[in-house]
């Protein structure tokens, strides 16, 4: 469980995240919402102690996320952030062994190669292991940054709108792998309220730094609520078992 | 792979220097042996740490464009120079001591480079343009302040110091090549030690971060160190810019690799195979007709350009 208290950040004058109180359940996917400028990025960096805030609190695995030393930070949670820094000549295996650093410092052992095995296995990526990054598709990109996140073995994984400029073929595939990761807790910020709607357990709703609505999916998640948070009508409804969003 | 092509490269580092050491001896051995391994040794020192440290400060800056020369040493050089012709004048510059003088030089121009460095990554930024602007600014203030200073030379001060001014591997002070060579190595081996925690800046500030690495306090430290290396290199020979580029894009065609522990051995015997050559071709060549400095300058120059213009393109 992630509990944020009174998480409070300004940037430039003007508040970003205004007085958030939340408790976060672990286990499934808990997908953040709301429209753009609402917050939903800072709030997960703040979550991921990568912003400090101006006052409050996050605790996580024991402790507030903010005083924990780097190295240990890293073995709570991992994080995919918007933009991918490009690296050269890197392959996808390298990519994906980046994440077991926290746990070798550089010097990986047998039970890291088995894990980064694992990882490549799991995301399918055993024909891609040794193309370089930077020659792969959008989607097989975004695979293998997956794939790194997962190979860091932390309880908690942070998504930063990982779907963002993937076809509805990725889009799936992606949000298929991270329903399989039954031992992780996933948080994600999602613009596709239709992939929110129908694989997110949990949901937070941000509009204007502060949080609009939280709670299971099912539980809080209306057309009305939608419609006020995107200040548009919008519409909750099912076509051939899946839930979809859309205008009306 | 990368194991061959580095034992490749220091093979070739062997034997140009083999090549410079023993190549057309005649007359006194011992004492012309003893002239050319100094000469020899300096080239070795400032190639290697031209070549290092430029692939740790493109690591940092997550730039293959920059060169930390690029952010105004030479003209600190110059101006350092200008003031102790000015307040020295000729005869004092020119018997200051060696030693002395050199270690004043590496240590303002370390402090100089580690606050410029900290200032301009402190404060936004890994901004290719930011810092080049800055670097422009910073040196045309120094060298107009110079150029002022210079006016009010003497002729007789004003050719000692024009002769400080220009890098120049011929007249080395023997006193100085232990003391820089130290300095160095030293330096080099914290590079090697770095090199792992550099793999992982390199995917940038947050996704380090998050992976563990202490970005900040890990990025100051290897601006210490690239600061140090430049230093000792300008105040050993004078202003070299443009050589760690040459040496660190050879690297990395050379090697295609991304990882540092290849790739700060490789730059680093690149850079001093570059200065052994250029230095062999020079002085047994073209007899002395020219300055490997300016060579070098040159060709880094240019490689500079092309890599800007490929990039824009």
């Amino acid at each position: 469980m992630i509990t944020v208290s009174n998480l409070t950040l300004r940037r430039g004058g003007s508040t970003v995240l205004d007085q958030i109180d939340l408790q976060i359940p672990d286990k499934g996917i808990v997908a953040i919402i709301g429209p753009n400028g609402a917050g939903k990025s800072t709030l997960l960096h703040s979550l991921a102690g990568l912003q400090k805030p101006d006052s409050g609190t996050v605790e996580i695995g024991g402790g507030d996320i903010h005083n924990m030393k780097e190295q240990d930070r890293a073995k709570v949670l991992s994080f995919l952030t918007q933009s991918q820094g490009a690296v050269p000549r890197l392959s996808v295996r390298d990519l994906i062994s980046f994440g077991r650093w926290p746990h070798h410092r550089g010097r990986p052992t047998a039970e890291d190669r088995a894990i980064i095995d694992d990882a490549i296995d799991r995301f399918d990526l055993n024909a891609l292991e040794s193309r370089e990054v930077e020659s792969l598709s959008g989607g097989q990109k975004q695979r293998a940054y997956i794939a790194m996140a997962y190979a860091q073995s932390t309880p908690w994984m942070f998504l930063d709108e990982p779907l963002a400029a993937l076809d509805p073929k990725y889009t799936r595939d992606i949000m298929d792998r991270l329903r399989g990761l039954k031992d992780r807790s996933i948080l994600i910020v999602l613009h596709d309220l239709s992939v929110a709607a129908n694989h997110a357990d949990w949901v937070i709703g941000l509009k204007g730094g502060s949080v609009h609505c939280a709670g299971a999916w099912d539980e809080v998640i209306t057309s009305e609520t939608l419609s006020d948070l995107y200040e548009v009508r919008l519409r909750l409804t099912e076509v051939e078992n899946q839930k979809t969003v859309i205008w009306g | 792979m990368a194991k061959r092509r580095l034992t490749y490269l220091a093979l070739i580092l062997i034997g140009v220097s083999a090549f410079f050491l023993f190549w057309n001896l005649r007359g006194p051995v011992g004492f012309i042996l003893n002239l050319r391994a100094e000469k020899l040794a300096t080239l070795i020192f400032v190639g290697a740490a031209s070549g290092a440290a430029t692939i740790v400060f493109q690591t940092v800056a997550s730039n293959r464009l920059l060169t930390p020369g690029i952010v105004g040493f030479d003209a600190l050089f110059i101006f350092i120079q200008t003031m102790a012709v000015m307040a020295l004048g000729s005869a004092g510059f020119a018997t200051l001591p060696a030693l002395p003088k050199f270690l004043t030089e590496t240590a303002v121009l370390t402090l100089f480079a580690t606050a410029l460095f900290g200032i301009l990554f402190r404060t936004g930024a890994r901004d290719v343009v930011r810092m080049i602007l800055t670097g422009v600014i910073l040196g045309t203030l120094l060298r107009a302040l110079a150029g002022f200073a210079q006016r009010l030379l003497a002729p007789s001060e004003f050719a000692v110091l024009q002769q400080s001014l220009v890098a120049s591997f011929n007249v080395i002070d023997d006193e100085l090549i232990a003391p820089a060579g130290i300095a160095l190595c030293v330096a080099l081996a914290v590079c090697l030690w770095m090199a792992r925690g550099l793999d992982v800046a390199s995917l940038g500030r947050d996704k380090a971060r998050t992976l563990g690495l202490h970005y900040d306090r890990f990025v100051f430290l290897a601006l210490i160190v690239v600061s140090v290396m430049v230093s000792v290199s300008t105040a050993l020979v004078g202003p070299v810019i443009f050589l760690g580029l040459l040496a660190a894009s050879l690297a990395h065609a050379a090697l295609k690799d991304h990882r540092h522990l290849v790739l700060i051995p490789a730059a680093a015997l690149i850079g001093a195979t570059i200065l052994v050559t250029g230095q062999t071709a020079f002085e047994r060549v073209f007899g002395l007709q020219s300055s490997l400095a300016i060579v070098v300058e040159f060709a880094g120059g240019l490689l500079f350009l092309a890599l800007v213009l490929r990039r824009s393109s």
